[in-house]
C-alpha cells in the first residue's frame, strides 16, 4: 500500500480556490444593477446560450464561469421555487431562503468535491411596493466557495469584478431611467475588454425584473428594443 | 449534477414528473379520498363555461356559480384561468380538483418556460392538459369528473384556437365554439346562432354574455349576472398582444345592451 503525502488542508484549499478563480476569470463579467424601476441584469454574450433567467415571479439569476455548472445551478432553482409557491403561496417564495441553499450547496462541493465549481451566481429580488414588508430590492451574491454576500445598487461578478465594480462606483446613481441604466451597464461591460472594442447591442444579454408588471416582473429584452434604448 | 440542500432527482422540464417523483407526498391523488364502494360524495360543480373565436382571437367566458347538489356552494367562484400569455383554461365539474387542474397547468407551463428558455406551442399545452385530464380519469369514475376547455392564440399560426376533452384525456379541437357543463347545452345553442368569427370584440362580448344568460335562464345550476350583488361572469379575451380581461362594467353594459335587443328594443336604442 502507498503512503499518500500528507497536504495540509489550507493547501487545498488554497489550490481549489486559484483553480476556481482561473476558471471564472477566463468568463465575461455579469452586472446586476437596480434602476428607477427595478433591477437590470446584463452580460456580454454573443451566444445563444442564457446566462440570466427567471427563477420565480420577483425573482432572477445570473451566472459566470461555467456554463454547464451554472445553469444546472439555475434548474435547481427553479425547481425549488416552484415547489416552494406550489407548496405554500407565491409570495413565500423568497431571494434570502435560495441564496442561503445555493451557499450551502456550492460551499459543500468546495469542501467535498476534488473539483470546485467554477461559478459565482447572483439571485436578485425586485421589491413589490403593493406587498407590505416586501418593498425592498435585495441582491445576493454567492461565490465558488459558497460564501455570499448582499449587495445594495449594483454588484458585479465574473473575472473584472472589482475592476467593473469601481468603474460603476464612480458613475452609479440609484434612480437612473432605464436607458442610462443599460448605458451604463454597456460602458462597464466595455471597460472589461481594455477599452479594445465597443460592446455593439446583438452581443448584449439584458433581463429586467419590473417593479411595475403584474406576476411575473422577468421580462428578457429584444435586440431591437436594446437599440432603441442605447440610441434614445 | 446534484446539489446538498436542493434535494431530488429529477433533472426534466415538467412540473408534475418533478412532484410525482421528488415530492410524491405534495401531489393530490383524488383516487384515495373518495370511497370505491359506488357511493359518491357530495363536492361543489362547476356549471357553465364557454369559448369562441371572434376577429382577434378567442374568447373564454365562465359563470361564476358552483352548485353543491341542489345548494349554492359559492356565488363567485372562478372557472376561467389565465395559463400563460396566451393561454387560458376553463374548467366545468368537480371544483377542487377543477381548479387544482389549472393550477398546476399554470404552474406547469411556466415551469417548463423557464426550465427550457422557451414556451410550448399551443399544441403542446393542448396535449399536456389532455395528460392531465387523463390522470385523472380513476377519480373520474369515482365521479369527481374535470372537463376543461383550453382556448389560447396560436402565435404561429396566427389564429386563435380552442380545445375541449373527455374524460379519458381525449381531445378535440373546435373550429368555431364548444361550451361545457351543466348549462353547456343551452349556452351552445345560443352560440350556433349569435357567433360569427369575425365579430369585434365588442360583439363578441355581448354574444358570451347573451350564451351565459341563456344557460343560467334554461340551466338552474348556472349563475347569472347578479346585479344586486354586482357579481359578474369571467371574460377574458386572448389575441395576438396577449391575454386581456373584461372589465365589469364593460360586461354590465353589455349585458344591458343584450337586455335591450331581448325586448326587442335594440333598433330604437
Amino acid at each position: 500500500m502507498s503512503i499518500p503525502f500528507y497536504v495540509s488542508p489550507e493547501q487545498v484549499m488554497q489550490d481549489k480556490a486559484e483553480y476556481a478563480r482561473k476558471g471564472i476569470g477566463r468568463g465575461k463579467s455579469s452586472i446586476t444593477l437596480e434602476y428607477r424601476d427595478g433591477i437590470l441584469l446584463m452580460a456580454e454574450n454573443p451566444s445563444s446560450l442564457s446566462k440570466i433567467g427567471e427563477i420565480y415571479d420577483r425573482i432572477a439569476f445570473a451566472g459566470v464561469g461555467k456554463f454547464s455548472e451554472f445553469d444546472q445551478l439555475r434548474k435547481v432553482g427553479v425547481r425549488y421555487a416552484d415547489v416552494k409557491g406550489y407548496a405554500y403561496s407565491r409570495d413565500d417564495v423568497r431571494a434570502r431562503a435560495l441564496a442561503n441553499a445555493y451557499s450551502q450547496a456550492m460551499g459543500d462541493v468546495f469542501t467535498r468535491e476534488m473539483k470546485p465549481l467554477e461559478v459565482e451566481v447572483i439571485v436578485a429580488e425586485v421589491g413589490d411596493p403593493e406587498l407590505a414588508g416586501h418593498e425592498h430590492n435585495t441582491i445576493y451574491r454567492i461565490q465558488y466557495d459558497g460564501s455570499i454576500s448582499d449587495h445594495e445598487n449594483y454588484c458585479v461578478i465574473g473575472g473584472q469584478s472589482d475592476e467593473l465594480g469601481s468603474f460603476l462606483q464612480s458613475r452609479y446613481q440609484p434612480t437612473l431611467p432605464l436607458g442610462e441604466a443599460v448605458a451604463l451597464g454597456r460602458a462597464a461591460l466595455e471597460r472589461a475588454t481594455n477599452g479594445r472594442s465597443s460592446v455593439p447591442p446583438q452581443n448584449l444579454e439584458v433581463c429586467l425584473l419590473e417593479k411595475a408588471r403584474i406576476g411575473r416582473k422577468f421580462r428578457r429584452l429584444a435586440t431591437d428594443e436594446l437599440n432603441q434604448l442605447l440610441a434614445g | 449534477m446534484r446539489f446538498a440542500g436542493f434535494g431530488g432527482t429529477y433533472e426534466g422540464s415538467s412540473f408534475g414528473e418533478l412532484l410525482e417523483i421528488d415530492h410524491p407526498h405534495m401531489r393530490a391523488d383524488w383516487t384515495e379520498l373518495v370511497p370505491r364502494n359506488g357511493t359518491s360524495i357530495s363536492v361543489p360543480h362547476g356549471t357553465t363555461v364557454l369559448a369562441f373565436k371572434f376577429a382577434e382571437g378567442v374568447i373564454v367566458a365562465g359563470d361564476r356559480l358552483a352548485t353543491e347538489g341542489y345548494r349554492v356552494a359559492s356565488r363567485d367562484v372562478q372557472k376561467v384561468y389565465a395559463t400563460d400569455g396566451h393561454s387560458m383554461i376553463a374548467i366545468a365539474g368537480a371544483a377542487g380538483p377543477a381548479i387544482e387542474m389549472a393550477r398546476l397547468m399554470r404552474i406547469e407551463l411556466e415551469h417548463y418556460e423557464k426550465i427550457e428558455g422557451e414556451a410550448l406551442e399551443l399544441d403542446g399545452k393542448a396535449n399536456k392538459l389532455s395528460q392531465m385530464v387523463r390522470a385523472n380519469l380513476p377519480a373520474a369514475m369515482q365521479g369527481l369528473v374535470v372537463v376543461p376547455l383550453f382556448a389560447g392564440y396560436d402565435l404561429r399560426r396566427r389564429q386563435g384556437r380552442i380545445w375541449k376533452f373527455d374524460v379519458t384525456g381525449g381531445r378535440y379541437e373546435e373550429a368555431e365554439f364548444e361550451s361545457t357543463g351543466s348549462g353547456g347545452l343551452y349556452a351552445r345553442e345560443s352560440l350556433k346562432k349569435l357567433h360569427r368569427s369575425d365579430a369585434p370584440k365588442a360583439e363578441a362580448l355581448e354574444t358570451a354574455v347573451q350564451a351565459l344568460q341563456n344557460a343560467a335562464d334554461e340551466d338552474r345550476g348556472t349563475g347569472g349576472i347578479d346585479m344586486v350583488r354586482r357579481i359578474f361572469p369571467t371574460v377574458i379575451y386572448c389575441s395576438e398582444r396577449g391575454i386581456e380581461q373584461a372589465g365589469e362594467e364593460e360586461i354590465a353594459s353589455a349585458f344591458q345592451r343584450s337586455v335591450r335587443s331581448d325586448r326587442g328594443e335594440g333598433a330604437r336604442a
